[in-house]
């Protein structure tokens, strides 16, 4: 049924295609939740404060509570669900585990998409506001902790498990850029 | 049955992986067929009562199946409360008045998220405002004494006399505001009714007392309840109360008979769950000249509402911290038109402790004394206010390894005497403890045919670890592999046990679990039928002889200070603890650093602001109440003390709160070397600090 304030979309979420009959007002989040079943990404504020919701929109991190769905039609959508290979954990979820990157797991799928992002945005040559050259021929800063931090302060953790994820994400990055 | 200990050996948490490939359900995260949506309504006004409510108005609205206020709930039984008596926060909908801002008035129960939203932003309320109060200060003149339930008033020696022969004397006054507990996850419950049993799946930190409370508070038998809460995204002690989701979320069933889900929104989640009260607590330390304490005088005053009583229990650590002569504390409680406050992570020795270490530092910079040395000469041999001996006290160990591995030998006492550049930097420490024990829970332990034990008790892991933790424990209580355990946490219908809070959660389940392993093991065996164990520790906790049972620590810590826009940055924090045998190193150095992160939090960032014309919290947002981000946190070192609980089976204490504690006056003292400007108000706020 679409009439003014409904309407079909196809979203594109991990290499799957979905169509939906969704209300115009909800969120890429709450499509994701309650329309799809990927409850992986989470509602920590519903503002874009906290980052919980944090997935990745043809590869840039987006807080999905402030991205409507319907904007989101023709976007390749990644979530926390599609991050692993075949079953396999990819190396920054290998890492989280391995150094425990989280301790109640609410932020981590948002930790997680936002470090995936983060490092392309890095391997990509932007900058952050920690990056002592940030004139246009710099080269890409090193990946150090301050780095990390700066570029992840989006995701908030309160259980503070920060320094354990600054180091999962540096330890990942070799392997998650290459792979 | 030949098993490696599994008890101290790191391990990664059981249910790592699903937490990072999005499978741990949460409150929020079950599908379920026929699921309605509840969407709260709050008061905007502090007090006073409720004109109209204009339920014809959304009633049309797409969606909607219906509105729930004071004039169509179901009735609450008005004697259910938590720990501390009938707790009115319980009493939602059950009659016009407005006891504080934010309070909840309607449920509306929709369709869709979207729909329940969009009518809950639509219903008109308006309301007979009334004059009232937020107005916090000691000596209110509504102040009374604290409920003497636990912290009760103590007064030994002669504390004028001892003041009075006192080389130098302290006597300053210290300030902490309303405080958040703020986990990431707000709080969720969905309930439904299965016949005449209500089942509800919710986000707390202990569903049989959950489950009790609730059952209680609706008048239903308890075998009728069922509360789950199989993932919890952090509680610290916001969900350690049957929370208004829950209450809301069962009216909605009740009434409209269907599955119903409310789930607080952010800025619900800082208007209706609980928060940690404002604190101004005056103190005076009188010592002799080479340090020796000779009084210590704590009288903290703190807020509450008439809804709850609540006891914020500052002077805890001040009773058995130090040797002194005369100690003297009074709580005192100031009653205002405010959301009823509760426990939050370090209750009560988080902001007392600021307080006492604070002046603590203050003390030994008129002695011209190092700090550390100041705390090293008033270690008591009992305790101090009990005469109870200590059942394993390692304070001086923390203090001293501590001392070491940061460097603190070198330290110049005096203040503002080191600079990098435009920045002064600074280091400070603080000396702190917290009590540990345990309370009754019911555990049982079932050996299996196929030779795995099944270990049930109704925990709940709300992130501490304690599904990997129980793991371990309940293998080297039964002398096996982890792998032979299977674990069944986080259902009322397990058992009575006691919450995740307290830092209490992993003593009492360890207690249950152990006592069944050894029952178990004593019986004899016949491995083709399956036995089973269970085990209630009221007794045995019962004959627990009473000591002075306590965590400790130490911590040091660097700071930055810019004297030209006043911002503090933490450059390193050092904790060493004293948390008994340490079951699994990985997940309780996570714990105990979170702990300090809360406390740099507590020193640098938060503060529930209040406007005292409205009454309303003004920054209920992570936009407004900032809680330290990635950024605000350097690398943490944090380990531990060898240590060992005598009274409590394998020797452990609780590690889930003692990190939050002395974090704040470590910064706090560490500004005051860096600026010689002493900060006895928390946050220390950019306009406290700038030059």
């Amino acid at each position: 049924m679409t009439d003014d304030t409904h309407g079909e979309i196809v979203l594109r979420v991990n290499d799957v295609t979905h169509r939906l009959l969704v209300d115009n007002r909800t969120t890429l989040l709450d499509a994701l939740r309650e329309g799809i079943g990927h409850t992986g990404s989470k509602k920590g504020c519903d503002r874009g404060q906290c980052g919980a919701c944090t997935v990745l929109c043809d590869g840039r991190r987006v807080v999905s509570c402030l991205t409507l769905a319907v904007a989101a039609e023709g976007a390749e959508i990644t979530t926390i669900e599609g991050l692993a290979g075949d079953g396999e954990l990819r190396p920054i979820q290998r890492e989280f585990v391995r150094l425990d990157g989280f301790q109640c797991g609410y932020c981590t799928s948002g930790q997680l998409c936002s470090a995936v992002g983060m490092l392309a945005e890095h391997a990509a040559g932007w900058p952050s506001a920690v990056t002592a050259d940030v004139s246009p021929d710099a080269p890409a800063p090193e990946l150090d902790a301050a780095e990390v931090r700066e570029r992840m302060s989006g995701n908030l953790c309160r259980c503070g498990a920060y320094p354990s994820i600054v180091r999962a994400v540096l330890s990942a990055a070799r392997e998650e850029v290459a792979g | 049955m030949n098993a490696v200990n599994s008890i101290g050996v790191a391990r990664p948490r059981i249910e790592g992986q699903a937490k990072v490939t999005g499978r741990a359900r949460y409150a929020a995260d079950k599908p379920m067929r026929d699921l309605a949506f509840g969407s709260v309504v709050v008061s905007t006004v502090a007090r006073g009562r409720i004109r109209d409510i204009d339920v014809a108005a959304v009633k049309g609205m797409p969606g909607v199946l219906g509105v729930i206020d004071y004039r169509n709930a179901p009735r609450l039984n008005p004697e259910a409360g938590h720990f501390f008596g009938p707790d009115g926060g319980l009493q939602l909908l059950q009659d016009d008045v407005i006891p504080f801002a934010g309070r909840a008035v309607a449920l509306v129960v929709a369709e869709t998220l979207e729909q329940a939203k969009a009518a809950a932003d639509t219903l008109p309320v308006t309301y007979d405002q009334e004059p009232h109060d937020t107005g916090f200060t000691a000596d209110h003149p509504n102040a009374r004494p604290a409920a003497p339930l636990f912290d009760g008033p103590e007064d030994i020696g002669d504390l004028e006399a001892e003041l009075a022969a006192s080389a130098v004397v302290v006597d300053e006054r210290y300030h902490t505001p309303e405080e958040h507990c703020s986990a990431m996850e707000p709080h969720s419950a969905t309930a439904w009714w299965e016949g005449e049993r209500l089942q509800a799946i919710d986000s707390n930190q202990g569903p049989f007392f959950i489950a009790t409370v609730l059952a209680t508070l609706f008048s239903l038998g308890f075998e009728q309840v069922r509360v789950r809460t199989e993932h919890v995204g952090g509680g610290f002690g916001s969900k350690g109360m049957c929370g208004p989701q829950l209450v809301l979320a069962t009216m909605g069933a009740t009434l409209f008979r269907r599955p119903v889900r409310v789930t607080l929104t952010r800025d619900q989640v800082f208007l209706m769950t609980a928060m940690r009260p404002a604190t101004e607590q005056p103190i005076r330390l009188g010592a002799d000249a080479d340090g020796r304490l000779r009084a210590i005088q704590h009288e903290p005053a703190f807020e509450l509402s008439p809804l709850a009583e609540y006891i914020e229990g500052c002077t805890e650590p001040t009773k058995t911290l130090y040797a002194a002569p005369a100690i003297r504390t009074r709580n005192t409680a100031v009653p205002l038109d405010i959301l009823p406050p509760y426990s939050m992570r370090g209750p009560g020795a988080a902001p007392g402790s600021f307080a006492l270490e604070s002046a603590m530092d203050e003390l030994a910079e008129r002695l011209g004394l190092d700090p550390l040395e100041l705390r090293l000469r008033n270690e008591p041999a009992v305790g101090p206010v009990s005469g109870l001996p200590f059942s394993s006290r390692n304070l001086v160990a923390c203090l001293r390894t501590g001392a070491e591995r940061f460097g603190w030998a070198t330290r110049d006492h005096r203040p503002r005497t080191r600079r990098e550049g435009h920045l002064l930097v600074g280091t400070g420490m603080a000396a702190t403890s917290f009590s540990v024990g345990a309370f009754p829970s019911v555990a049982s332990i079932t050996a299996e045919v196929d030779g795995t034990f099944t270990v049930i008790i109704a925990a709940t892991d709300l992130g501490t670890g304690a599904r990997t933790a129980l793991t371990a424990i309940a293998a080297d209580a039964l002398a096996i592999d982890t792998e032979r355990v299977r674990l069944r946490i986080s259902d009322s219908e397990l058992g009575p046990a006691w919450s995740a809070g307290g830092s209490r959660g992993t003593t009492s389940w360890a207690w249950a679990i152990t006592e069944a392993a050894a029952q178990l093991r004593d019986q004899p065996r016949d491995p083709s039928r399956r036995v089973t164990v269970t085990v209630d520790t009221t007794q045995l906790l019962n004959d627990l002889p009473s000591m002075e049972r306590h965590a400790y620590s130490a911590v040091f810590t660097e700071v930055t200070v810019d004297p030209a826009t006043g911002e503090v940055r933490v450059r390193r924090l050092l904790g060493m603890f004293a948390v008994g045998q340490v079951v699994n190193p990985l997940t309780a150095r996570s714990q105990v650093i979170g702990g300090m992160i809360g406390g740099l939090s507590m020193a640098l960032h938060e503060e529930g602001v209040r406007d005292q014309v409205s009454g309303r919290h003004v920054n209920a947002d992570f936009a407004g109440y900032h809680i330290a981000a990635h950024a605000d946190v350097p690398d943490i070192e944090a380990d531990f003390v060898p240590d060992y609980e005598p009274g409590i089976p394998f020797g452990i204490k609780g590690a889930g709160e003692i990190g939050n504690v002395g974090t704040a006056a470590a910064i706090a003292n560490a500004v005051w070397h860096a600026t010689g400007k002493r900060q006895r108000r928390l946050p220390i706020r950019l306009d406290r600090v700038v030059e």
